[in-house]
């Protein structure tokens, strides 16, 4: 599947990342042929094969993971804002959204 | 005693730091003050005093957190990964944060934001990646061991450009709270270390059921060290033949053939075996590993932690521009790969096939190792490469992983140990693979070659 400078310009958009002219010039070419080399995956008939759902072995799977709904604790709020780029108030603060 | 030696890891560390680069931030002060308490403490733990290096994706309390990126600003977080708990519960003391790839994407140390990681025995030439200064940091006899993350073969392989010892677990053995993701159902935390016998020692610390990873797994860890016991009578290690062929430089072949010829000679029964989906493996991992990382990328915005770019008035253009200012190109490539195998139309045609190929290839483990108890591989394709040579393009950089990838995406362990020296005097790796929790025997195995074919050779530029 060939891509297009306005598959890329999508993609961008959806992945929020600003890309520059020359960025966007060199990654599309980059991910055509990398898209092209995974494609050969199509030469194998995976038809009834079950997807792998992870890197779980069977006795990872087997493994219980849930636990008493306990309360235990936390950073707390004064930790957890310390390493904000812009703390306000308790809050996280960003720039307006409308 | 902790004092002593921690004080001459540091002192290396400060003086080789300026031709190697493998250190982001080396924490002196931080450092003796721990290894001072220690003494006070009187503790006896199995590893009190040592000194180690910590990939700088890997969370330790009080240090930084870079990931090699400028997307993580000045950030520095505020606890302890389980592994990193577990080390200094035990009586480590971790001395520095080493440079890596950026979020470990990369097999050269190249794409790191702070530049690349020179190898040891040549400065030319690169380290390996994505741990490639935990693995020089080693290598050069800074630490006797150091932490690295190995998502598709980024502890295996720097510890095979570098001459050292480097081991992925079972996905499952060690937590991965604390250690930055980046492919999610990839990641594994691993040990460096110049013998077999440290790497027993630290991955017994660490290794066990995390409550706080629900992917790690209720299995006993057994003592590591105990199995080794140098006695590899009747093992049966798997060869397989295909793998040995094109893309594979001669002297690599040459020595890793030889250390077949080992093994047969302490009693050990080679054994043929195919991975008929192994050449697949390269295009699975980059769209799995790829996709995972557009979604597990996806936090860093600019607004809990980190880097946030200035001159953005609206929230979506901030995010925007923060990404665009604080991640590298690879980086960015992977995220755009990711994000454009996950998007709507494609998913059936990438994702599905290539978690459907993923359970061939896992099927292709099972079925080997109903014959073999390992299977024999070299680790890398090439001894180190000179800094610059791949860097124009990608995928030739993402074939370096040829033989380290499968064991990630069918989530068993593997080992790399040194094998020998090229005729440019660089290190070759070998590889060993073993079924799931095998990690006693892969020990074991590796342990018995290094009693007869002990690598002694030192760089050049080494601590001592």
């Amino acid at each position: 599947m060939p891509i297009t400078q306005s598959d890329i310009e999508k993609v961008a958009e959806l992945a929020h990342l600003e890309l520059g002219e020359e960025e966007l010039k060199t990654l599309g070419p980059q991910l055509a042929e990398i898209v092209d080399y995974v494609e050969q995956l199509n030469e194998l008939d995976t038809t009834n094969v079950e997807p792998a759902i992870g890197g779980l072995t069977p006795e990872g799977e087997r493994t219980e993971t849930s636990r008493p709904d306990e309360i235990f604790g936390s950073l707390g709020q004064k930790i957890a804002l310390a390493e904000a780029p812009d703390p306000a108030e308790g809050h996280f603060r960003v720039p307006k959204v409308l | 005693m902790s004092r002593q030696t921690v004080e001459f890891s540091v002192t290396a560390a400060e003086r080789l730091n300026e031709t190697l680069n493998a250190f982001l931030q080396i924490d002196r002060e931080g450092a003796l003050q721990r290894a001072e308490e220690l003494e006070r403490s009187g503790n006896v733990g199995p590893l009190a005093g040592i000194p180690i290096a910590v990939k700088d994706n890997i969370c330790v309390k009080g240090m930084q957190a870079s990931c090699g990126s400028k997307i993580l600003g000045d950030y520095h977080p505020p606890y302890n990964a389980t592994v990193i708990e577990r080390l200094t519960n035990a009586g480590a003391v971790v001395i520095g944060k080493t440079n890596c790839d950026e979020f470990a994407m990369g097999s050269s140390n190249e794409n790191s934001a702070f530049g690349p990681v020179r190898n040891p025995w040549d400065t030319t030439r690169v380290s390996g990646g994505s741990s490639g200064g935990s693995a020089t940091a080693v290598a050069a006899g800074i630490v006797p061991v150091a932490l690295g993350s190995d998502t598709g073969g980024s502890v295996r392989q720097p510890a095979s450009l570098c001459g050292v010892v480097g081991m992925k677990p079972t996905y499952g053995r060690n937590s991965r709270y604390g250690l930055v993701a980046f492919a999610s159902s990839l990641d594994q935390v691993g040990v460096f270390a110049r013998e077999v016998e440290d790497v027993a020692r630290v991955l017994g610390v660490i290794a066990g059921r995390d409550p706080q990873d629900a992917t790690t797994a209720d299995v006993p860890v057994p003592d590591y060290t105990a199995s080794l016991t140098g006695d590899v009578k009747g093992a049966r290690i798997g060869f397989p033949r295909a793998l040995f062929g094109k893309g594979l430089d001669d002297e690599v072949k040459n020595s890793v053939e030889s250390v077949v010829d080992v093994y047969r000679d302490l009693g050990a029964e080679i054994v043929d075996i195919e991975l008929p989906n192994a050449g697949y493996a390269i295009a699975v991992y980059y769209i799995i590993a790829t996709a995972e990382a557009s979604s597990n990328l996806a936090r860093f915005d600019g607004v809990r932690y980190g880097f946030r770019a200035e001159d953005a008035p609206e929230l979506r253009q901030m995010y925007r521009k923060t990404r665009a200012q604080g991640f590298g190109p690879e980086v960015k490539r992977r995220i755009m790969l990711g994000t454009y195998v996950l998007s709507a139309g494609y998913y059936d045609a990438y994702y599905r096939k290539a978690q459907q190929v993923r359970t061939l290839i896992k099927n292709d483990f099972l079925k080997a190792f109903a014959s073999c108890d390992a299977i024999i591989t070299p680790t890398s394709p090439t001894p180190a490469f000179a800094i610059g040579e791949k860097t124009d393009d990608p995928l030739a950089m993402y074939l370096n992983d040829i033989y380290t990838v499968t064991a990630n995406l069918a989530g068993i362990p593997g080992i790399s140990v040194p094998c020998g020296l090229s005729s440019e005097r660089l290190p070759i790796g070998f590889q060993l693979l073993g079924p799931y929790w095998s990690e006693d025997q892969l020990l074991k195995f590796a342990h018995a070659y290094e009693q007869l074919k002990p690598f002694n050779e030192r760089p050049p530029i080494s601590a001592s």
